[in-house]
Parts: structure tokens; sequence; C-alpha cells
């Protein structure tokens, strides 16, 4: 195992695999907190910060839990009381060390329990064989560095569709595309730009 | 048996219709409420698939909701949410298993999606909203109803993606509905095929499209609806004059 399979980790699920334009997870917080970059900022950090853990504690659960139990059929229950558990303490941590931190992330903290890009990419992991061909340990840093990735990701795509969208708030759109719509056809464009990158890591 | 009780009864039948009925068109769970779009945007890439999604949908739906009803009055109110979570997923692995056993094809189809049943809005936000509050028995015909409305707008998001990058509509490949598997209704051959719609960018290009569409014709229906109320008054403020004048002449000739 070398250093390089780290970088294609990012790199891939960063912009060739994007956990929203190229995987639809998470398109609910993309249309609903994209109206300004500020909130958009804010909401991608609080993803990055429960996504990261999340990946981490989950491949962790996976190995050291069910694997030897035998009862990898419960990792859709698991997973997702381990996520809405992790979330719950996040939010309480950030409230006990840093008030400001709170004030900006602690609204978009209580959203992330139904965003599908945290259990997508912490199920992802899992049954995809790019982090489960290292078995427990390195397989935990690719893991993790996958998470890290595609929350880059979500980041970039969220700052980049939230300055588009305040743009076309003073242009002049149809009356019936107003809203949504035009959202939705300012995605799709922004997808075939990120569907050009395909094919470049195998 | 008194004709009142009868009347409440047929408005009893009714609202049970009215209930099973609105998720179709009026509460149309994607196309009005824009939940439950990333699997209404990543498993309808044909027309199959998101019939598969839908009765998988439709299934966990309806079971959800019908227990969660069962045992609403002993769910303490705090920790209401993660109890659903609990009870949702549940029925999506057994969802999960049960694909896997029955329709594998349909199962590697669908991939990951299968799992991220447990977060879609839709089936959280029934059992919220309604089946907490309600009979059994109703949850359950809403549970039903708004799965259909779900896999209505699935599929007809997965015809317009299939049609435009294939040219052709299949059926037989992930479900046994054929009995050779791949045959295909040929529309249009493969004259023009983009292909790009049955990729990423073509779900959020059709969805865009299609509520475009739709917002535009309720837009059409207003405007027509406004015409119509404003041509009403006038005639109304036309009749009036016509009577005051008729009067003033009848009262003009009687004076005279």
């Amino acid at each position: 195992m070398s250093w390089t399979v780290f970088f294609v980790a990012i790199f891939s699920s960063m912009l060739i695999n994007n956990v929203v334009l190229m995987k639809f997870l998470g398109v609910c917080p993309f249309l609903g907190v994209s109206k300004k970059t500020n909130s958009a900022l804010g909401m991608s950090a609080a993803v990055m910060f429960v996504m990261v853990i999340a990946a981490f504690v989950s491949y962790l659960l996976y190995y050291l839990v069910l694997v030897p139990l035998e009862i990898e059929y419960v990792q859709t229950i698991s997973f997702i009381l381990i996520i809405a558990s992790l979330v719950q303490l996040v939010e309480m941590i950030i409230k006990k060390v840093s008030k400001k931190l709170y004030k900006s992330l602690g609204v978009y903290i209580a959203l992330i329990t139904t965003n599908c890009a945290i259990l997508g990419i912490a199920v992802e992991n899992i049954t995809s064989d790019f982090a489960g061909q290292y078995g427990l340990f390195p397989g935990l840093a690719v893991a993790v560095t996958t998470a890290f990735g595609a929350a880059l990701g979500f980041g970039l795509v969220m700052f980049a569709f939230s300055s588009i969208r305040e743009r076309l708030e003073g242009s002049n759109v149809p009356e019936a595309w107003k809203g949504v719509p035009v959202s939705l056809i300012t995605a799709g464009i922004m997808a075939l730009a990120f569907a050009g990158l395909g094919g470049i890591v195998g | 048996m008194s004709d009142v009780a009868k009347t409440k009864n047929v408005k009893k039948e009714m609202s049970r219709l009215a209930n099973f009925t609105k998720g179709f068109f009026k509460e149309n769970p994607v196309f009005v409420f824009l939940l439950g779009l990333c699997p209404a945007l990543a498993v309808t890439g044909t027309v199959e698939a998101s019939l598969g999604m839908g009765i998988l949908v439709i299934f966990v739906l309806t079971s959800s909701n019908v227990v969660v009803s069962l045992i609403r009055k002993w769910i303490p109110h705090q920790i209401r949410v993660p109890s659903y979570i609990v009870i949702i997923s549940t029925f999506v692995t057994i969802v999960g298993l049960l694909t896997e056993a029955y329709a594998y094809a349909l199962h590697g189809e669908l991939g990951i999606f299968i799992p991220l049943i447990v977060v879609n809005c839709l089936i959280l936000g029934r059992a919220e909203s309604y089946a907490s509050k309600n009979k059994v028995h109703d949850a359950a015909i809403d549970g039903f109803g708004m799965g259909l409305g779900f896999l209505g707008a699935l599929v007809v998001i997965g015809f317009f993606r299939e049609f435009l990058s294939t040219g052709a509509i299949a059926y037989g490949v992930y479900l046994p509905l054929a009995e050779t598997p791949g045959s295909i209704i040929n529309i249009d051959s493969y004259v023009f095929s983009m292909d790009a719609f049955g990729q990423a960018p073509g779900g959020f290009l059709v969805i865009g499209l299609l509520l475009g569409i739709f917002n535009f014709v309720a837009i059409l229906k207003r405007n027509k609806k406004e015409r119509e109320r404003q041509r009403m008054i006038e005639e109304k403020k036309r009749q009036a004059l016509e009577r005051k004048r008729q009067k003033a002449k009848e009262k003009a000739g009687a004076n005279a």
C-alpha cells in the first residue's frame, strides 16, 4: 500500500464521484440551505465534522463488532443509530467547548441526521472494495480520508451553487421557473461539468 | 338508522378516499413537497429501477406507518424520532434482504439506495406528521396512497430519462415483467439518444424541467381563473348598471 491511495481517495471522492452531483447524496441540504453563501459554508463545515467522525466510528463498529459477531445485516440500523447519537453528542460538545462555533453551526447540526450523505458514505466505505481491501487498520485511514474528500466535495459544490443562486436572485427568470426549477437546472448543468471529470481515476 | 348518521358515514368514506388519493397530485411528495429527492434523482435512470424503488418505498412506508400508529401512545415524546428511525430501518433491512434474495438484479441496480431509504425524508415525515396522530387504518391508507404518489412521480421521471437517453423503454431487466429478460418497447429506435439524460446530470435537468412545466400549467390555470373572475365581476357591474337605468327610466315614465 502506497501513499498515493490517500491522494486517489481524496481526489476521486471530492471531484470525480462528487457526493451531490454524481451520487445524489445530500440533495436535500444542497437545495434547502444554499440560498446564502454563509449558511452554505456553515452547513458544509458541520457536514465535514460529522461525516469524518461517522466514517471513523462506523468503520470501527463494523469490523470490531458486527463482523466478529456475524451480524452484518443489522448494519443499517446500527449505523443510523450511531449517526443519530453522534450528531447529538457533537452538538453537546460544540455547545460546551465553543459558544461562538455553536452559534454558527448549531442550527445545521440538528439537520444532519437526515442527511443521506453521512449514512451513504458510511455504508459505501463498507460495501465498496476501495477501503475494505486493506482490512481494519490501513483501511480505517482510507475510509476516513474518503469521507474527508467527500465532505470537501460537498463544501465545494455547496459554495459554488450558493454563489450562483445569489446571482440568480437578481436575474430575470421566467415566472414558472423561479425558485426550485431553475436551481435544479443549474445543478444539472454543474453536474454536466463534473461528468467531464469522469474516468480520470479508474 | 337516521339520515344524519348515513351522511356522516358517506362523509367518512369520502374523506378516506381523499386521504388515499391526496398523495397522487395535490400533495405529491416529489413534485409538490420536494421530499425524497435523493432517490428520485438517483435511481430514475430507467423506468424499471424507478418502479422497483417505488414498490420498496410503498412497502416500507405502509408498514412503518402502521407500526408507528400502533405504538403511538407508548412512544415518549422526547425520543420519538429515534424510535421512528429504528422502526423504519427494521423494515428497510427486511426489504433489503428480500430484494437480495428474490430480485438480485434490482438489488444490484439500486445498490446503496436501499439502505438509504432509512433517511428518506418522506417516510420519516409521514411517521411524524400523520401516523403518530391517527388511527391504524387511516395511517395505512395514508402510507399506501403517499407511496403510490411517490411511485408515480418516480416512474414519470424514469420514463422521460430512459426515453431521452436510449430512445426506447426496456422491461424485464430488473423485475420479472417479461418472459425474455431485456425486452424493449421500441418507440423511436436509437435515432436520437442523449446519453447524459441517463446519467447524473439528466436527473437534475429532467426534474427541473418537469417542475417548471407543472408550474407553468398551474400559472396558466390561475391566470385563466383570474380572467374568468374579472369577467364575472364586470358582467355583474354591467347588469347592475342596466337595472339602475331601467329603474330610472321607469321612474321618469311614472313621473311623466
